[in-house]
């Protein structure tokens, strides 16, 4: 410790003295090119070729578009078509962050069915539409092999969001986790397979409960 | 949101591609853009390849023979364009955080008991004063609701890998009451916040957010109502 400070006391003395002969140093040097006449500038002209160096202008294919479609079980409610868009930004190899948006239409309840009383909900009130903004981690990369000679990459992902689903009416927050398979088909277009599990609470019946709503779709997204 | 993301998206795609040396005793050349795959091809220190595109960290290029693969940002870094230069790939870094103009992010949170979903993009004058919209779904027990507020955010210290902020603002509100319950007409009305919070560099361009933020909501009853809002999130900036 005492070493320590002696070096940093030591140091700052050779730093004041250093400043101390450059500023004496300073009026001398320039009397002397004054007393020459000879302009010290003249005598080495630099011959400095500036070069510009430029930012590269690369292709960047961070970004993912595509559409998606598949079947959509709504809690007590059937198992319908939905169909969405997803986006998604790539911030590493290993993470990306997605915004998806779907649609779907309910069926008709058990007890509906059953009782054959008036119908719980509208058809509008019927309409599932959901919004979900989270990050995925890409868990397995790797490659699939068709026959002996093909191989394309591909990536096992898991994915968590949250977000908000219009059903029965109303805006419900959820939650969506999610599982899924991507294999790059050529550099710039993906087949994807996924399934999610949108958690949000309803109360059609009076009583608020937890739902899960899960999701299996297909889909095809393109980089760019 | 959409919109939000669309403006901040590359635009200028290159009609030629870039052409590199390698200046490293080799350059690999893996099969996707990741460490995970396997390497394939190596190109030797001196030969040329041309950089067909970017993928996150990774590199797609293709030597004089035709060969394909994809290289790291690191080694890529080493190579030397025709003028002789090292190849400059400009990544958002630590000393950009400060200076950076365009900011877009999606925060989550709590207000009064009701979830809050909120996306926003600002644009800073300086780097101390920027202009942000926000947009906010509001989804609570006994009613949902959306804020769209335009503010100015005042950050202290930019130079900080911390950034503690301060902000002001006023926007709408639209209040809609939930269908099960007795019909109460929706409402909107204006609405002025105050604000602190910090903003943390993560890494590359993503920030991380945390807020506060104090609403006073001017209703046309005798009383104005004060909501708290407390929220996290991420964001990036351009």
């Amino acid at each position: 410790m005492e070493t320590r400070i002696r070096i940093f006391l030591l140091s700052g003395l050779l730093a004041l003295s250093g400043c101390a002969t450059t500023r004496g140093a300073e009026p001398a040097s320039g009397s002397a090119t004054t007393g020459s006449g000879v302009d010290s500038s003249s005598v080495i002209t630099p011959q400095v070729e500036r070069r510009e160096v430029r930012v590269a202008d690369i292709d960047t294919e961070n970004w993912e578009a595509g559409a998606y479609i598949g079947s959509l079980s709504v809690e007590d409610f059937e198992v319908n078509v939905v169909y969405g868009a997803r986006l998604a930004y790539h911030i590493s190899e290993d993470f990306f962050a997605e915004a998806l948006y779907g649609m779907s239409d309910a069926g008709i309840s058990s007890y509906e069915r059953l009782s054959g009383s008036a119908p719980l909900l509208t058809d509008s009130e019927r309409e599932f539409r959901y919004y979900s903004l989270g990050f995925g981690w890409n868990v397995l990369p790797g490659e699939v092999f068709l026959g002996g000679t093909r191989a394309y990459n591909s990536a096992v992902y898991l994915t968590a969001g949250a977000g908000s689903t219009r059903f029965a009416g109303d805006d419900r927050f959820t939650v969506t986790l999610g599982a899924g398979a991507r294999v790059l088909v050529k550099d710039w277009l993906a087949a994807h397979l996924d399934i999610r599990d949108h958690i949000l609470e309803v109360d059609v019946v009076g009583k608020s409960k937890q739902t899960h709503n899960f999701e299996a779709t297909v889909s095809l997204t393109a980089f760019f | 949101m959409l919109a939000l993301l669309l403006c901040v998206l590359p635009t200028g795609l290159n009609a030629a591609p870039v052409t590199v040396s390698v200046a490293d005793p080799y350059l690999e050349l893996h099969t996707g853009p990741g460490r995970g795959y396997p390497i394939t091809h190596v190109v030797a220190r001196g030969e040329e390849v041309s950089v067909l595109k970017r993928r996150t960290d990774w590199f797609k290029i293709r030597d004089d023979r035709g060969r394909e693969g994809w290289a790291h940002r690191d080694q890529m870094a080493t190579t030397l364009t025709p003028a002789g230069t090292a190849l400059a790939i400009n990544d958002p870094s630590r000393e950009q955080f400060g200076e950076h103009q365009r900011e877009v992010g999606v925060l989550a949170g709590d207000l009064e008991g009701a979830n809050v979903l909120t996306a926003y993009g600002s644009y800073a004058f300086n780097p101390h004063l920027a202009a942000e919209l926000r947009l906010s779904h509001l989804l609570g027990n006994s009613s949902d609701g959306t804020i769209a507020a335009l503010g100015l955010t005042h950050v202290f210290r930019p130079d900080w890998r911390v950034q503690p902020f301060v902000s002001i603002g006023t926007g709408m509100i639209h209040i809609q009451p939930k269908a099960t319950l007795v019909q109460t007409p929706d409402r909107t009305d204006q609405l002025a916040y105050v604000g602190a919070g910090i903003k943390a560099y993560l890494s590359r361009r993503f920030i991380f957010r945390a807020e506060y933020n104090k609403y006073v909501v001017f209703t046309d009853r005798d009383d104005n109502e004060e909501a708290n809002e407390w929220k996290l999130g991420f964001a990036f900036f351009f």
